[in-house]
């Protein structure tokens, strides 16, 4: 069957790198991901069905992935050769459409359950390398079960969440990012009467604008966005203000009344805002939010820095509370209790918008997803055949106007003939029954 | 004798025209036919001997006491001079406010006067530095009175020196310079460089806080000043002279001092005297000397280009020196203005060009921003007109200008936010002035840096666009020729890269067979528009 495969080739992963720091995306053109035809995966235990893309979107981990630019940290939850694509909504035979919840924890692995996946926070799973199926973070980095950018990949029924008929596919395909943009939202938890700021307007910026205007209502929120397309969208999303990225530590300066200390890359605010939501990811995004973020205020990393040369003083001088976000799992939207500028005295609890208890990222994620329609967002899709274009164009998405660029594998032929095959099977299975 | 200013119909045989263009120069030829060109006067005949004139105006006032009659051992006495802003560029040693000043002083000792103070009246402008108030005072003047700090620069944000001296009868209120207002005399030198300059304006803006500004400078008073260069049809004018009515009924005793220059930019040696001359009259060495010029600017760094232009003194000279009451001598001083400036220009024209040069009243020694491009653009040179502008209403003005997107980071830190977080919102000045005033006005930073740095205050900028804000209302269209196209698109104007384009551009405003005068400044004239 087609998919695209990543193979663990140590030269080719050095000419990536080198292609991909000169040209982002332009990994793929050097052969670290190959378009291969591969036997159909087989189920790693009972409870795996074979599972056929619709869309699979391209993610900034996976453009990491192909520029051999992702961390190391991942060397030991990552087996080769996998095919990346964990971005998915797929047709599953006799079941129709699903959203997967890509994230390989100890159910998928035939495992008891560890404590973070009994409280749902899959995200948070001690399991990653063990069980039935090969080490893998998630799908799209196992060599067990294949991913999303392929014609078909087993995933495990526990991974897989029903689409409303109301939701296109292209919105399905942003379930998964806006999952994890509400999950590092909830990790901030801003108060209605907090200043949030979101550095970077790429997809999961824009997602994380989308979730904390929606989810919680804080007073304000600005976005430090590099192209107008991206404003464009954060201001549709629900910002109060939007600047260019360079003017970032000017504007929260000017609407927090603060003064601006230092000067150049030294400069930061003696107040600034109480929440910064950091969704570039980069040494420069990270020390732009320790500028801007008051003291005691919190900065959540919802981009994927690696190794990262920062300076740290801003955080233990300003005491200010560095948050990690990572996929998904189940959220508590009550707001936080964040300690104040004031001898940390306590604010009182807002009243959280949805629910009383947790709900999964993912069931926040489809609601946000329809009353957005987030599909929107998706603004080119390339057969597999095309993936260095497409890779390129994912890379290239800001300046080239877009925003999500996802395979759409609905009218590949293989994948046609797998699909009627399976649902074939399972009538024929069910006619024995 | 200087030959006056007139106005050239543009025919076949025209050469090329000169427009300024920031840190550089363009040659454009106009259309025959439709175009004319309005040139300023020659420079008039200075004063044979300022030192002699200057001691005679302050002994022979007018309706006033001479000045050494008002001067008493024991009497409080403060000398107030106008900032750096004035004139343009700055004129070389000694300055006219040094001449002034020492002559002042001389008569100041010869009474006994100890308690003497002098104060830089900047408003909201930047504070002056000490090699910019030894330029325009002179280092015996500086040498005396800094170190003791009896010379300062006027911190409009100070409490302890603002004084609240009443209201108007519109209900603008009058706060100005605490040591000023209690002094026992108050003498203020101003250098009338154009006809907005002078009178009430000197003390009650010069020496005013935010709390008094604000009723003059704002979207209203300007877009009903018409022009600024009237102040008998401008409304900032009429709310300056207000306002000292109430100084004055406050017993606020001022002897005003008022001197006006004759236009002499760049003096009459090459390189840069060509450009005082009008182009039909250009020799072969004046040609080449333009053209090593233009090779030459070219050929510089920005900086360097930035640099060298900052540092031209002009060699201006003294025309009229008055002093005495503050209005009777203005009348006179803008007689005088009058005399250098004036051009009677017959009808309105469609599309009026002006070529912008490297230096506005708040760039001296600073970087001329975008948004002192849109000050010196629409708001000085449009205004250069008595009885009605020299565009039509619904005309066009094409600009040249490079416009880069560039800012003095110590001079003009709230300009920075304002173009890049206002600008990029609304270019309207109303809106401007409704949602962002008093935010601007009112924080901390700006404060902070207008007091203890060499920065703008945090409002002006938002004075700045306002300036322009008759301008923005009356014309149809405003074209920027060379300048960055984004920078002039953040200012909600066209940008053009050849004159013929702009021409083309405007069109769509004004017709295809478009009259077309163009401002020949600088020098400065003033258009007697009937």
């Amino acid at each position: 069957m087609k998919a695209l495969v990543v193979r663990r080739r140590p030269s080719r992963f050095a000419a990536a790198k080198l292609a991909g720091a000169l040209v982002p995306g332009s990994g793929a053109s050097v052969g670290v991901l190959e378009l291969d035809d591969l036997p159909v995966p087989d189920a790693p235990g009972s409870g795996w069905p074979l599972v056929f893309p619709r869309l699979a979107g391209i993610c900034g981990s996976d453009l990491q992935t192909v520029d051999a630019a992702a961390s190391e940290w991942f060397e030991p939850i990552v087996s080769f050769p996998f095919v990346p694509g964990h971005e998915v909504v797929v047709d599953v035979p006799g079941e129709g459409r699903r959203v997967l919840e890509a994230v390989l924890g100890c159910l998928p692995r035939d495992l008891p359950p560890c404590p973070a996946c009994v409280r749902g926070d899959v995200g948070a799973c001690q399991n990653l390398e063990r069980g039935s199926v090969e080490p893998g973070l998630q799908t799209g980095f196992c060599s067990s079960v294949g991913g999303g950018w392929s014609v078909a990949f087993r995933a495990h029924t526990s991974q897989l969440v029903a689409v409303p008929d109301t939701l296109s596919d292209e919105d399905a395909v942003m379930v998964e990012p806006t999952a994890c943009a509400v999950h590092a939202v909830a990790k901030a938890r801003p108060a209605p009467d907090e200043r949030v700021v979101v550095i970077g307007a790429g997809t999961l910026g824009l997602l994380a604008v989308a979730a904390a205007c929606r989810l919680y209502r804080p007073g304000h929120v600005t976005v430090a966005a590099r192209y107008a397309h991206q404003k464009r969208w954060a201001l549709e999303f629900g910002a109060d203000e939007v600047c260019d990225p360079q003017s970032l530590v000017r504007v929260v300066r000017r609407q927090t009344g603060s003064v601006l200390v230092g000067s150049g890359g030294r400069s930061r605010l003696t107040s600034g805002a109480d929440v910064v939501v950091d969704a570039v990811g980069s040494p420069e995004s990270l020390e732009s939010a320790f500028a801007v973020c008051r003291p005691r205020g919190r900065v959540v990393l919802l981009g994927m820095p690696g190794r990262a040369r920062v300076d740290l003083t801003p955080l233990w001088h300003r005491e200010i509370t560095l948050v990690g976000a990572y996929a998904y799992g189940v959220e508590h939207l009550a707001t936080a209790e964040p300690v104040s500028e004031e001898n940390g005295s306590v604010r009182g609890e807002a009243e959280p918008r949805r629910g009383e208890g947790g709900r999964r990222s993912f069931d926040l994620a489809l609601d946000l997803v329809g009353e957005l329609r987030l599909g929107r967002l998706v603004s080119a899709t390339y057969p597999l055949s095309r993936f260095r274009e497409a890779l390129r164009h994912a890379a290239e998405a800001g300046p080239r106007g877009a925003v999500k660029i996802a395979f759409d594998m609905r009218d590949d032929r293989e994948r046609e003939r797998l699909l009627r095959a399976a649902e074939e099977g399972l009538r024929a299975e069910e006619a024995l029954r | 004798m200087s030959r006056p200013g007139f106005v050239l119909e543009v025919d076949k045989s025209t050469p090329p025209v000169l427009f300024h263009h920031g840190e550089g120069f363009r040659l454009e030829k106009l259309p025959a036919g439709r175009s004319r060109i309005v040139y300023p006067a020659e420079p008039l005949d200075p004063l044979p001997d300022p030192d002699a004139a200057i001691r005679h105006a302050l002994e022979n006032p007018i309706d006033s006491d001479p000045l050494p009659a008002l001067l008493r051992p024991g009497m409080k006495l403060t000398i107030a001079f106008d900032d750096l802003s004035l004139p343009l560029p700055p004129m070389r040693r000694p300055d006219v406010r040094q001449r002034v000043i020492e002559c002042v002083l001389d008569m100041a000792a010869e009474a006994g006067v100890d308690d003497v103070e002098l104060i830089a009246a900047l408003a909201l402008h930047r504070r002056m530095t000490e090699s910019e108030l030894r330029w325009v005072l002179g280092d015996r003047i500086y040498d005396a009175f800094a170190p003791s700090g009896r010379l300062r620069n006027f911190d409009a944000e100070d409490p302890d020196d603002l004084a609240f001296l009443g209201t108007t009868s519109e209900g603008e209120e009058v706060e100005i310079c605490r040591r000023a207002a209690e002094s026992d005399l108050l003498v203020y030198v101003n250098i009338n460089l154009v006809a907005m300059d002078g009178g009430w304006k000197s003390t009650a803006t010069g020496l005013a806080s935010y709390r008094s500004l604000r009723h003059h400078h704002n979207v209203r008073t300007l877009r009903h000043s018409r022009s600024l260069m009237d102040r008998h049809r401008s409304e900032l004018h009429h709310s300056n002279w207000r306002m000292g009515k109430v100084i004055r009924e406050a017993g606020v005793r001022i002897f005003q001092i008022e001197t006006t220059l004759n236009n002499d930019v760049f003096g009459s040696e090459l390189p840069l005297g060509v450009l005082q001359k009008r182009e039909w009259e250009w020799t072969l060495r004046d040609r080449a000397s333009f053209m090593a010029l233009q090779a030459g600017l070219a050929a510089m760094p920005a900086r360097a280009r930035r640099a060298a232009f900052q540092a031209w003194r002009a060699p201006h000279q003294i025309t009229s020196v008055q002093a005495g009451e503050v209005e009777a001598v203005h009348e006179r001083t803008i007689a005088n203005v009058h005399r250098q400036q004036l051009v009677d220009v017959e009808g309105q024209t469609d599309i009026l060009t002006m070529g912008l040069p490297y230096i506005c009243p708040y760039n001296v020694n600073s970087v001329m921003n975008p948004i002192l491009v849109m000050c010196l653009g629409l708001g000085y040179f449009f205004n250069l007109y008595r009885g009605k502008p020299l565009v039509r209403p619904g005309g066009v003005v094409i600009m040249s200008h490079p416009t880069r997107p560039e800012f003095h980071p110590v001079h003009h830190p709230s300009y920075i936010d304002f173009y890049e977080q206002v600008l990029s919102e609304t270019t309207d000045p109303a809106e401007i002035e409704a949602k962002y005033e008093e935010e601007f006005a009112y924080d901390e930073w700006y404060r902070h840096l207008y007091r203890t740095s060499y920065a703008y205050h945090g409002v002006h900028p938002l004075y700045m666009w306002y300036w322009g804000a008759h301008a923005l209302e009356y014309l149809g269209d405003v074209i920027v020729l060379g300048g960055d196209p984004e920078a002039v698109r953040r200012l909600g104007f066209r940008p053009a890269s050849t004159l013929d384009d702009a021409l083309e551009m405007a069109s769509q405003t004004v017709g295809p067979h478009a009259t077309i005068t163009h401002l020949h400044c600088p020098p400065l004239l003033l258009a007697n528009v009937v």
